[in-house]
């Protein structure tokens, strides 16, 4: 497949070619409707095609006006900020409490070890609907609880309800990457440090850390882009006042669709290629690292 | 005797080693606990507790307590209606509900399984408050002391509750005297119920209201049952009287009021579909969800317009299949390619498959949805290059076509990378060795390379339909009525119809179906080499 030798008659070089024709116009399919919104967004028209003087590569069919609503509008930059908000606190929870429970499960004699991982990773496993309603109704009487017997604000409240939420979500995806990153990891280096005289938590953040830090970081990646991503959960759990941007596209998709939906789709798919290429980064220097790539 | 192997703290090796491990375990344990206790706190006991939802049925024995327990003896083959004294249970069951206004939701409750009783409930609860005022008239006649709610809280509160109530600054919650429960058990128990929605719901005095009609109704019962009951401290000559008097008054004729109210509480169905559902736990909406249907005759099919839910987890399981075959078919190719190529060139083209994967499903969603519009590119470009006419543009959204597409691209990532990972460890010699063995490219990719494919397959199909079956977001968008799954119906009943039982009851199955899927996924490929992007 790699080249094709000289020797190859007729009928397997057209194969050859057909098959790559066949793998490309697959290829187009997996990128084209993601590439196509790039322009389209750029539309001066409020349609969803393209117009003929876009066409015709006339400067005057296209605008930044989608992207000026996208920036400006309220209905856009309130939901931009909440999934700004809840998406970190949901990282870091995740990753905090992901992080050690898998340096604990990487442990030689870890009793139930199956069945802890399985509940573990079992939101991820569980389709999004389910998880959905099961949090709707414990969240609603949690928020309940929090606003009236600790006086916390309603719009607290919900933050943290969609946090907490999100932060479940995301933590199958920690526990993956980091326990793959933790099967490469050297526990003699951990003796070694504790044989010259490092406490535990020395020995963790200056031995360890360091090592696993790529999987943690990409773990997080995961997490994040979950959370930035999620939307069921959020309809079911959060208020209005916490409509994230995902729920804000949701919504503009069912209901009445507006073309400023582009520009905020190709503002995400942006903010997708640099964590791709942070994630692809983060897993050739541990390759590296671990001395399994040779390059 | 062999000397034993000692440790430098001076215990034997055995038990210090087994020290060691003991706290290595609890290392462990410690480390993973926080998060373990987090997920079984905010996932797995809620959705455990909304699973529950789908059997329970405590809505009906604790809204109409005494209906229920009046009924038990019911039988509809010799008594078509239920008598008096059930519908002056139902009556002082209907007074307390209407009063803290949960009748509508037993209605909605009840309605699940016979159309119409919730439209019942709510005009009889409006009605209700009226039933028995002719009683009333005739205990005020007799005495207007009957009027005065001093006289009520005389006979029915605990001395001692009198007491509080008189030194606290807000009123302590009612407490009937026990005499009073010995002597007028029924009316006691009413009264408590009149006391209690008095003070909670409405933020009242019981010493200051009227009770309702309802109390007097039980206080006429209980006074044809006993003409002269006791109560110590009670006002003097005031039960004698009306014990006597009781018997000579015009007899309340509830059910007529009711039936005069809604025709509807005439009728036998009602009844029995509250005695049916009357247990505090049901197997009603498991029932429902595969369209049968628990009578008093049985468990029978749901009438023919009804049945959507087997005919909706069939369509949900051949949409899935469909989604995961056509993931099969072009994520093969893409796999064999990506696996074949030098790294470089590899590397290159994966970044192209990871793009979408990372890519916000929403994003994705909504392309499609601009692309297969009727006016959307798609059928602009067929129109342009003269396909289609321009009147006939194609219908490739808002059904299944426009789910198949949306999700087949949106999977295809989690069908082509486990794919890839499996093909990258089959040595490509096999292939040169089967051709120079004499097979022609075919045998040797169906009979050496193939099967080696296999297990990536059956992850990649796994992922996929475990994914798919669940699948809310896409279908909800681009496949309108004809290409929504079983999670979209979900979703309905939680937020619009609001049958959380049901809900809860499909929900139940669709679980046991993906868990059932999980497992042989664990079995074949191990949720341990589960990979994330390469």
């Amino acid at each position: 497949m790699t080249s094709l030798p000289i020797y190859a008659t007729t009928g397997q070089k057209i194969w050859h070619y057909t098959f790559r024709v066949i793998v490309g116009l697959i290829l187009f399919f997996l990128i084209a409707p993601i590439i196509i919104i790039i322009p389209l967004s750029f539309n001066a028209e409020s349609f969803f095609t393209f117009t003929p003087e876009m066409l015709a590569l006339d400067p005057a069919g296209y605008s930044l006006r989608h992207y000026r609503d996208f920036f400006t509008n309220p209905d856009w930059i309130r939901p931009l900020q909440n999934s700004l908000i809840i998406a970190p606190f949901a990282t870091v929870l995740s990753v905090s409490l992901g992080t050690l429970a898998a340096i604990g499960l990487s442990q030689s004699h870890v009793p139930y070890r199956r069945a802890i991982m399985a509940i573990l990773i079992s939101p991820m496993i569980v389709p999004l609907i389910i998880s959905a309603t099961g949090m709707f109704f414990f969240y609603s009487q949690m928020g309940l609880w929090m606003e009236d017997t600790l006086g916390f604000s309603r719009s607290f409240t919900g933050y943290v309800k969609v946090i907490l939420a999100h932060a479940a979500l995301g933590i199958p995806f920690v526990i993956i990457t980091v326990t793959a990153t933790l099967v490469g990891f050297d526990h003699s280096l951990t003796r070694a440090a504790a044989n010259m005289g490092a406490t535990p938590t020395q020995t963790f953040f200056k031995v360890q850390m360091p090592l696993i830090l790529p999987g943690v970081v990409s773990g997080g990646l995961f997490a994040f882009i979950t959370s930035f991503d999620e939307v069921v959960v959020v309809l079911f759990v959060g208020a209005a006042a916490q409509k994230t941007l995902p729920w804000q596209m949701f919504t503009g998709l069912r209901e009445q669709i507006s073309p400023t939906i582009l520009a905020a789709a190709t503002v995400l798919v942006a903010i997708s290629i640099v964590l791709l290429a942070t994630v692809e980064m983060l897993r050739r220097r541990s390759e590296r690292l671990r001395g399994l790539s040779p390059n | 005797m062999a000397e034993q192997m000692m440790a430098a703290d001076g215990r034997t090796l055995k038990s210090s080693l087994n020290r060691a491990l003991r706290r290595q375990k609890l290392r462990a344990l410690l480390l993973i606990t926080p998060l373990l206790l987090f997920i079984l706190i905010t996932f797995v006991v809620p959705i455990g507790q909304m699973l529950f939802r789908s059997v329970e049925n405590q809505i009906v024995g604790d809204t109409i307590p005494r209906t229920v327990e009046a009924l038990a003896d019911w039988d509809a083959a010799t008594d078509p209606v239920p008598d008096e004294d059930v519908f002056r249970a139902f009556a002082a069951d209907m007074m307390v509900a209407v009063e803290e206004r949960v009748h509508t939701r037993l209605g909605s409750r009840l309605n699940y399984e016979t159309a119409g009783i919730s439209s019942q409930f709510r005009r009889s609860g409006r009605d209700v408050e009226d039933m028995g005022e002719d009683l009333t008239a005739q205990f005020t006649a007799l005495d207007p002391a009957w009027a005065d709610p001093a006289t009520w809280v005389a006979l029915m509160a605990d001395p001692d509750w009198i007491a509080d109530s008189a030194t606290a600054q807000t009123e302590p919650a009612f407490v009937v005297a026990d005499a009073a429960r010995d002597a007028l058990p029924r009316t006691a128990d009413i009264y408590a119920d009149f006391a209690r929605v008095t003070q909670v719901a409405n933020n009242d005095s019981p010493t200051e209201e009227q009770p309702w009609n309802v109390v007097y109704i039980a206080l006429y019962q209980d006074l044809i049952a006993n003409p002269a009951p006791q109560i110590a401290g009670a006002p003097d000559g005031l039960l004698g009287a009306a014990g006597a008097a009781a018997a000579g008054f015009v007899a309340p004729d509830i059910r007529a009021a009711f039936v005069d109210s809604d025709a509807g509480w005439g009728s036998t169905v009602t009844w029995q579909t509250i005695q049916t559902y009357s247990p505090a736990y049901t197997s009603s909406y498991f029932l429902n969800s595969i369209d049968l249907k628990q009578t008093p005759d049985g468990i029978e099919m749901a009438p023919e317009n009804q049945q959507i839910y087997v005919k909706l987890f069939i369509r949900t399981l051949i949409m899935s299949l469909t989604i995961m075959v056509s993931c099969i078919l072009l994520g093969y190719p893409v796999a064999w390619m990506l696996a074949n190529l030098p790294s470089r060139q590899a590397n290159l083209m994966l970044i192209l498959v990871l793009l979408p994967f990372w890519t916000s499903l929403l994003v994705r969603t909504s392309a499609w949805k601009v692309l297969l519009q009727q006016q959307g590119v798609i059928n602009d470009l067929l129109v342009w290059v003269g396909l289609v006419a321009d009147e006939s543009r194609l219908t490739m959204i808002n059904n299944s076509t426009g789910t198949i597409i949306a999700m087949t691209h949106i999977l295809l990532p989690f069908m082509i990378l486990p794919l890839y990972s499996v093909m990258k460890t089959i040595p490509p010699s096999y292939l040169r060795a089967a051709k120079s063995l004499g097979a022609t490219n075919w045998t040797a990719f169906w009979r050496v390379y193939f099967p080696q494919s296999v297990p990536g397959i059956g992850a990649g199909s796994i992922l996929v339909f475990i994914l798919s079956i669940g699948y809310y977001i896409t279908p909800e968008i681009v496949g309108g009525t004809s290409g929504i799954f079983i999670s979209n119906r979900i979703a309905y009943h939680i937020s619009s119809s609001l049958n959380w039982g049901l809900a809860a009851a499909l929900g139940t199955i669709l679980l046991a179906v993906v868990l059932a899927l999980y497992w042989a996924y664990d079995r074949i490929v191990g949720i341990d080499n589960v990979k994330l992007g390469g």
